[in-house]
């Protein structure tokens, strides 16, 4: 390629220095064959696809206030005494990572700010790849051919709340210490294997003196070069499917329309990095976050009412808080703590149907072609109302970490809270599913009224019966276009096979079929909307 | 698959609508007469596109952002200089990140505003368009990958030399063995978590001392000194001796608290290990092990701020609420000669949160 090209180069435009260092590069790279490729490939424009952005671009602001952080923190669990400035830490006893932390904050100009923005940009990581999965899902951008790509994301989502985590731990205070201790006892209640794997896991007893050099390795190593790697496979994949786009006029199956990479895209999702960086520094500034020289040292014995995790971890705390008393059994001569086994065994389930539903649905529908044009969540009426039900579930689990805090601010008892919130576990779920489906069948059945008779324009007519109508006006052939162009599926009917038989696989596919399929808005046909347009008022 | 095509009637072959011919559509309904795509509308020019002096605007607009950017970068390095940190007040640390955190979010949202806003007014307007292909590679490339794959299995005899492979395959699964084995070595060889997590600092004739009070964290404390409704957060007075301190304290941590005799529920087995109404208990939730640290005082309820579990002192610390199962485990104390409250033993099971061989 590059001998091709070369000549021309040279000759054209050899003079100036951009064209030489070009030149230059080609020559040993050949870089143009990526330029000529990528250079001008097209983005489509959606403010929701700015949510994986947000993501990959807290990752960069978190590697970049992670990297000066480490500059300064000890991962040692060694006892010191504090001797920096802030008095009243002064002379007491903690670990050196506890200490180094205090002197990022109050030794190293800008130190706090960078640990600030270190940890308002992990959380933030984490709300907008949640966000980001959100969308994909409603959209049903995990169809084929990107199913790969939602396990890819959903293996990131898992990783970067490990990275708060183990982030979360490292400081060595009271807080961080405590969430340790409440992974111990998760470890601890895993049947046979438990009490070994925390002994292993903890370099003996609980807390140990390894932790924290153990989870720093984990923090800056081992998980964001795992990330770095799953983000790479993320992004590829991006350019060899092309992105997503939503319904529209001229958008199809075949195409992308949009903006090209250069030098639209570059200057607006470059600029965007700037201003998610600027908007995470803007929060670090004003809102301090994680107040350690507050909490003191980690000390097994003292803890402060109202402490909560760092929101990505609340739903796994809130579900150990749901669960009733006294589920613990000794069978056998061992102890099955189901106290904590339930609450592990329920997460796992709900994360792995997260992890696998782009199969399950591909499944059910049997549809093996591309989908590159997303659906209006009201056009899949059963996936949306699953994902509502999900996030009602997640979202009663998370409410149940801020249980005390609820019962506190809004001076209700302890227990009535425990108890509603149990309630809502269960119940919350369904009545979300329930009323989710209805309000995507109205909002579709509106979509097919309006792209028959067109919208009503608030004009009031009397006819010289005396009848009263209100006029309805057409919508144009590009608006009906977005509100007619959705997949319809029915329900599987259920036929013998060759055999005159009816394999039980079958019959389930078709249960499924039916659950998903069986109420459903037929989007309007071209002579429907011929005839439709004749009757309009 | 193939019979879905006709279990719906109206479904038609859908070559036309998406990339790969021929692939099964599913369920999917395709109706014979459906809507057209109108195509793209026609394009709208933005107003800096018909009107100069408004592009103009834009165009001083991204540059004075710019050079706004340079001010913030300069002003955040200026404010890293002019407000010192040093004397450790906490009004002064937060000037300092204030005005150093205040300057960079100001570099860089001048640079991002300015760069979309210059992508958006300014760059050119006209929507492209790509076109894809179906992500499956071509029929050509398919048959030629299966062709080099079945010429390497030729080549090398892959399925033909079972004896090889098999064996390779044997010894790449045992490879990674030592490798696990060596991940022994990240808790101590001669020690054995069962056993340790049933033995605490606590002893015969071991005193409690205080966990807090300032000066007095270490003072042993006397039965005398524990009055009615008083609390007192305790740790055996050997602690400070011990070789892991945390580890120890960790599982040593005790209540202590005085209740009016009458109020107490005494089991027969275990009358003789409270004193006057004094009893110890455990301090670790039983549950996943945070510190118990909260007691209501009319109620007699301890609750753990982790996840809610209650424990009611006056009934030998039995679970009254919330995710734990067992009662706090109870410290058999009394009193030594000096009138100094004492262990009479360790605790008679392990501390803590649960674990599989506890019985054991």
């Amino acid at each position: 390629m590059s001998t091709v090209t070369t000549p021309k180069t040279q000759s054209k435009s050899g003079s100036t220095f951009t064209a030489k260092a070009a030149s230059y590069l080609d020559e040993r790279t050949s870089i143009g064959v990526a330029v000529k490729e990528f250079g001008r490939k097209v983005f489509p424009d959606h403010w929701s696809f700015l949510l994986g952005e947000v993501a990959l671009y807290s990752f960069i602001v978190i590697l970049i206030s992670g990297t000066f952080l480490t500059l300064f923190f000890q991962a040692s669990m060694v006892e010191t005494h504090y001797d920096g400035p802030y008095v009243p830490m002064k002379g007491i006893e903690m670990s050196a990572a506890m200490a180094s932390t205090l002197d990022i904050s109050f030794s190293v100009r800008g130190g706090l700010l960078m640990r600030q923005v270190h940890h308002w940009a992990a959380l933030l990581f984490v709300a907008s790849i949640g966000l980001h999965m959100l969308r994909i899902f409603f959209t049903g951008a995990f169809r084929k051919p990107r199913e790969l790509n939602w396990v890819i994301g959903f293996v990131l989502f898992i990783l970067a709340m490990a990275e708060g985590f183990t982030g979360y731990s490292l400081p060595d205070d009271v807080l961080s210490g405590n969430g340790l201790r409440i992974i111990d006892g998760l470890i601890k209640a895993i049947p046979v294997i438990g009490t070994y794997l925390s002994f292993f896991f903890f370099g003996g007893e609980f807390p140990g003196t390894d932790i924290v050099g153990r989870l720093y390795m984990l923090h800056i190593m081992l998980l964001p070069a795992l990330v770095i790697l799953f983000v790479a496979l993320h992004l590829a994949f991006v350019v060899i499917h092309k992105h997503t786009q939503y319904p529209g006029p001229g958008k199809t199956q075949q195409n992308v329309v949009g903006y090209p990479v250069l030098p639209v895209y570059a200057a607006k999702a470059g600029g965007f990095f700037f201003i998610v960086f600027g908007v995470i520094m803007l929060i670090a500034t004003f809102v301090q976050i994680n107040p350690i020289w507050n909490y003191g040292p980690y000390d097994p014995s003292p803890v402060s009412a109202g402490t909560q995790p760092d929101w990505y971890i609340g739903f796994a705390d809130g579900m150990l808080r749901l669960i009733p008393p006294g589920w613990e059994t000794e069978w056998f001569g061992y102890t099955w703590s189901w106290n904590m086994l339930v609450p592990i065994i329920i997460m796992g389930g709900f994360l792995v149907l997260v992890a696998i539903y782009p199969f399950i649905e591909a499944w059910v529908t049997g549809d093996k072609r591309e989908h590159h044009i997303l659906d209006r969540p009201r056009n899949a009426p059963t996936r949306t109302a699953i994902g509502a039900a999900g996030v009602t579930f997640y979202a009663v689990m998370w409410a149940g970490a801020s249980s005390d805090l609820i019962a506190t601010h809004f001076q209700l008892a302890m227990e009535g809270v425990i108890h509603t919130l149990q309630a809502l576990l269960i119940l919350g779920p369904i009545v979300a599913y329930f009323v989710t489906k209805r309000i995507c069948l109205g909002l579709q059945k509106k979509d097919r009224s309006i792209a028959l008779h067109g919208y009503e324009s608030g004009r009031i007519v009397r006819l010289q019966g005396g009848e009263f109508i209100e006029v309805h006006k057409p919508v144009s052939e590009y608006e009906r276009w977005t509100l007619v162009s959705y997949h319809d599926y029915a329900p599987l009917m259920l036929r013998p096979n060759d055999d005159g038989k009816i394999p039980f696989s079958r019959r389930l596919r078709a249960g499924f079929s039916r659950w998903f399929f069986e109420n459903r808005v037929v989007p309007p046909t071209q002579g429907e909307i011929e005839q439709g347009g004749h009757d309009s008022h | 698959m193939a019979d879905e095509a006709t279990s719906n009637s109206k479904a038609v072959a859908n070559a036309h609508s998406h990339g790969e011919a021929g692939a099964s559509a599913g369920t999917a309904v395709i109706a014979s007469d459906a809507v057209q795509n109108p195509g793209l509308p026609p394009h709208r020019k933005r107003v800096t596109d018909l009107n100069p002096k408004r592009a103009k605007r834009a165009e001083r607009t991204v540059y004075t952002l710019f050079y706004i950017s340079v001010a913030g970068s300069l002003g955040s390095m200026l404010a890293y200089m002019f407000f010192p940190i040093e004397s450790g007040e906490l009004w002064q640390i937060r000037l300092s990140t204030l005005f150093i955190g205040l300057g960079m979010a100001l570099a860089l949202l001048a640079i991002g505003v300015g760069a979309v806003h210059w992508g958006k007014a300014l760059m050119a307007d006209h929507e492209s368009i790509d076109v894809r292909h179906p992500v499956a590679s071509d029929e050509e490339t398919r048959e030629a990958s299966s062709e080099i794959f079945k010429i390497a299995d030729e080549e090398s005899g892959f399925t033909r030399r079972t004896l090889v492979r098999n064996s390779l395959l044997g010894a790449l699964i045992a490879f990674p063995i030592p490798g696990i084995t060596l991940l022994r070595g990240l808790a101590p060889q001669d020690q054995d978590p069962v056993t340790l997590l049933k033995h605490t600092l606590w002893d015969k004739g071991v005193r409690l001392a205080r966990d807090h009070g300032g000066a007095a964290v270490g003072a042993p404390i006397r039965a005398a000194e524990v009055t009615i409704g008083s609390v007192f957060h305790v740790v055996p007075e050997n602690l400070a001796n011990a070789e892991d301190v945390l580890n120890e304290k960790a599982k040593a941590i005790v209540l202590l608290m005085r209740l009016d005799p009458s109020d107490l529920k005494v089991s027969e087995e275990r009358k003789d290990w409270s004193y006057d109404g004094i009893v110890a208990y455990s301090k670790v939730c039983t549950h996943v092990g945070c510190p118990v640290a909260l007691n209501e005082q009319h109620t007699h309820h301890l609750l753990c701020p982790c996840h809610q579990s209650q424990f009611d002192v006056s009934d030998e610390a039995k679970v009254v609420f919330g995710p734990a199962k067992r009662p706090l485990p109870q410290l058999p104390i009394t009193v030594d000669d000096e009138g100094y409250l004492v262990a009479q033993s360790d605790f008679h099971e392990p501390v803590g949160p649960s674990f599989w061989e506890r019985l054991k």
